[in-house]
């Protein structure tokens, strides 16, 4: 006889033996591991929340200790790659097959382990793929997450932090998966409920609060003439022309430099009101002064950001928030946002190739997507017009019948010709491709794929690719914002000066911009104490960045 | 540590009258620019002393583009390097240039 409630039955199992360490749904700390061990089975898909913001970095602990005779071959699914622990659970045995998103911190490891064959890779997704795969084909048996503080129901507070939470929840529940819980506190009732309790079957207060990395903060004090000379670039040749006010910016320096000319350089060209209005992005520190000087509508966030709170808190018309004052983030509808509703991602990248392919994987290090090429690509599911994203459309095929023409997302990388010790970002050939062949992958590791990126920006100029129509073009626009690289010595001086004729490339010169001009004294603030200031002191700027 | 020198003819003699001037520092990845004019009609020498080895074709395009683009003619430009990248090169030159066409200081 065919049973329809199979899974039912083994997480009924799961629960009752967990039970037995609970006292209703609390666990006792030194008791997670054996937690663990009742409800975790061979083979499981677990995910362990964390990503490149927040971490369940006690659960990762427990999870590395036990016993790997009981608990072995499972398969992780999970946004992050971050903590040693989420790399010592292979060393150990305890898992052996890995899908995730993001590896930053971890990315020499894990390149290492992957070739070394301790891991058995899935595939390296963009957050919100990975998100779409716990409802289709990687649904979590168990989930492992972490959130603020817990009532004794269950019901959950991830504060500003919320991130990936409610959907990691939402495909382990309702799919008869195991909720386990790390929080710092257990209160009598939680600030707001992120988190209703019957979604949640364990909860443990954990030995110490769970860690958040303070990612998205750019010190000004780092920023460098040529990132501000990019910024200017960007900033009159790419937001003003297109009119860019919805928007997501990555997380380099470049893209910092240009918050911090918002009020300055964007001012001084009446761009106020213009650009930049409505954003999908983190609370970035760096944006302060943008927002104290009225440029900003509304932003929604991934997750949250360290030291922001107190000021988000204080800026509820631009920040979106709960009942209890804080900040919401929410990474799968923040990502979805910069999918469908942004008209512009820009970041930056290490290796762009003379196609246009970008890559952030070099052979010694992986590290992931994140959501960059998620929101660094141009979604055919789009439907809405907007100024930015017709005018995109209409340069790429001028002569298509405009009712019929789809618009484009511009998608525009942002570097600085060399990179660090002096390594060139534009090259004949990306790592990733010796990678793929060396791991034998079926597909290269790329950020961003030519065929979606619009615009490339560096110090030597703009290439616009949506204006190139042949392979040739695309190559000498590249190679004509390459700077002193091998690639950019290596142009065609008369093609690309034909370019320029065209405006597909167009110099500092070209734009009336002076490098020159490209001076500290443009940044809005030009200190983490700078923009402390700025937010009237409700920036709390994390330790390692004050120096006062 | 690698040392080279490029003489070129620029497009026309630099403006101003100061005798001298230093932009930059010698610190990692920066670099640091002496400029003299003592150089007659539209000649312009640069003379580079780095330790980083290897780059001497970029050095080459640099300091041409330099001249092509900012005609320091009449100038002598001694280059300090730490290892600065192109792009922060060719600022620095063209900060020298500018400072010593400066009146009045």
């Amino acid at each position: 006889m065919t049973t329809w409630r199979k899974a039912q039955a083994e997480r009924d199992a799961r629960l009752e033996a967990g039970a037995k360490l609970a006292r209703g749904k609390i666990v006792e700390a030194r008791d997670a591991t054996r937690l663990l061990e009742a409800v975790i089975r061979p083979g499981d898909r677990v995910c362990l929340e964390g990503d490149n913001q927040k971490q369940a970095d006690f659960l990762a602990r427990a999870l590395t200790a036990v016993d790997a005779a009981r608990v072995h071959d499972l398969h992780m699914v999970q946004s992050g790659v971050v903590l040693a622990e989420h790399l010592d659970v292979f060393d150990k045995g305890v898992a052996k097959r890995l899908d995730y998103a993001f590896s930053g911190p971890q990315s020499t490891r894990i390149a290492r382990m992957l070739f070394g064959g301790k891991i058995e890779l899935g595939a390296i997704h963009t957050y919100l793929e990975l998100f779409a795969r716990y409802f289709v084909d990687l649904t979590p048996n168990v989930a492992l997450i972490v959130a603020v503080s817990a009532d004794r129901d269950g019901n959950l507070y991830t504060g500003p932090n919320t991130e990936d939470t409610p959907t990691v929840v939402e495909a382990t529940a309702f799919k008869d998966g195991v909720v386990v819980a790390q929080v710092n506190e257990i209160v009598d009732k939680v600030p707001r409920v992120d988190i209703p309790g019957d979604r949640v079957n364990f909860v443990v207060k954990s030995d110490k609060p769970f860690y958040v990395e303070p990612l998205f903060t750019r010190d000004p004090g780092a920023i460098t003439e040529a990132q501000i000379l990019t910024a200017m670039l960007a900033i009159k040749g790419i937001y003003a022309p297109y009119g860019v006010k919805r928007l997501n910016h990555g997380i380099g320096f470049n893209t910092a430099a240009i918050e911090l000319l918002l009020p300055t350089y964007g001012e001084r060209l009446g761009l106020k009101g213009r650009i930049a209005t409505h954003w999908a992005l983190n609370p970035h520190p760096t944006l302060i002064p943008a927002i104290e000087s009225g440029w900003v509508e509304q932003i929604h966030s991934f997750g949250g950001e360290v030291g922001m709170e107190e000021y988000v808190r204080a800026r509820p018309d631009i920040y979106f928030t709960g009942a209890d004052g804080s900040l919401r983030s929410n990474r799968a509808f923040s990502q979805t946002a910069g999918l469908y509703a942004c008209d512009m991602f820009i970041g930056s990248t290490l290796q762009i190739d003379l196609s246009g392919n970008s890559s952030t994987v070099t052979t010694s290090r992986i590290a992931g997507f994140g959501g960059a090429p998620n929101m660094g690509c141009d979604p055919h599911g789009r439907r809405h017009p907007s100024k930015a994203w017709l005018q995109a459309g209409k340069e790429a095929d001028p002569d298509g019948p405009a009712p019929l023409r789809r618009g484009r997302k511009l998608v525009v990388q942002i570097v600085e010709s060399f990179g660090d010790k002096n390594i060139p970002i534009f090259v004949e050939k990306l790592d990733a491709l010796e990678l793929a062949e060396k791991l034998d992958l079926e597909l290269a590791p790329i950020m961003v794929y030519a065929d979606d990126v619009t615009h490339i920006v560096s110090e030597a100029g703009i290439a616009n690719l949506l204006l190139c129509r042949t392979a040739t073009e695309r190559e000498q626009a590249i190679r004509g914002v390459a700077g002193y690289t091998d690639v950019g010595r290596g142009r065609d001086r008369k093609m690309v000066q034909q370019l320029r004729e065209r405006g597909a490339v167009r110099w500092p010169e070209d734009l009336g911009i002076d490098p020159l001009d490209a001076d500290r004294s443009l940044l809005a603030a030009r200190s983490i104490e700078d923009l402390v200031h700025w937010s009237g002191g409700l920036y709390a700027a994390p330790s390692r960045f004050r120096n006062w | 540590m690698e040392t080279f020198s490029y003489r070129h003819k620029a497009d026309r003699r630099s403006t101003g009258s100061r005798a001298q001037a230093i932009v930059g520092v010698v610190a990692s990845g920066n670099l640091e620019v002496l400029v003299e004019r003592i150089l007659p009609g539209t000649e312009c020498q640069v003379e580079v002393s780095t330790p980083v080895t290897g780059f001497g074709a970029v050095w080459e395009a640099v300091i041409a583009d330099f001249v092509e683009r900012r005609s320091p003619g009449g100038l002598k430009l001694s280059i300090n390097d730490g290892g600065a990248r192109a792009d922060t090169v060719a600022l620095r030159l063209a900060q020298a240039v500018r400072v010593i066409e400066e009146e009045g200081r």
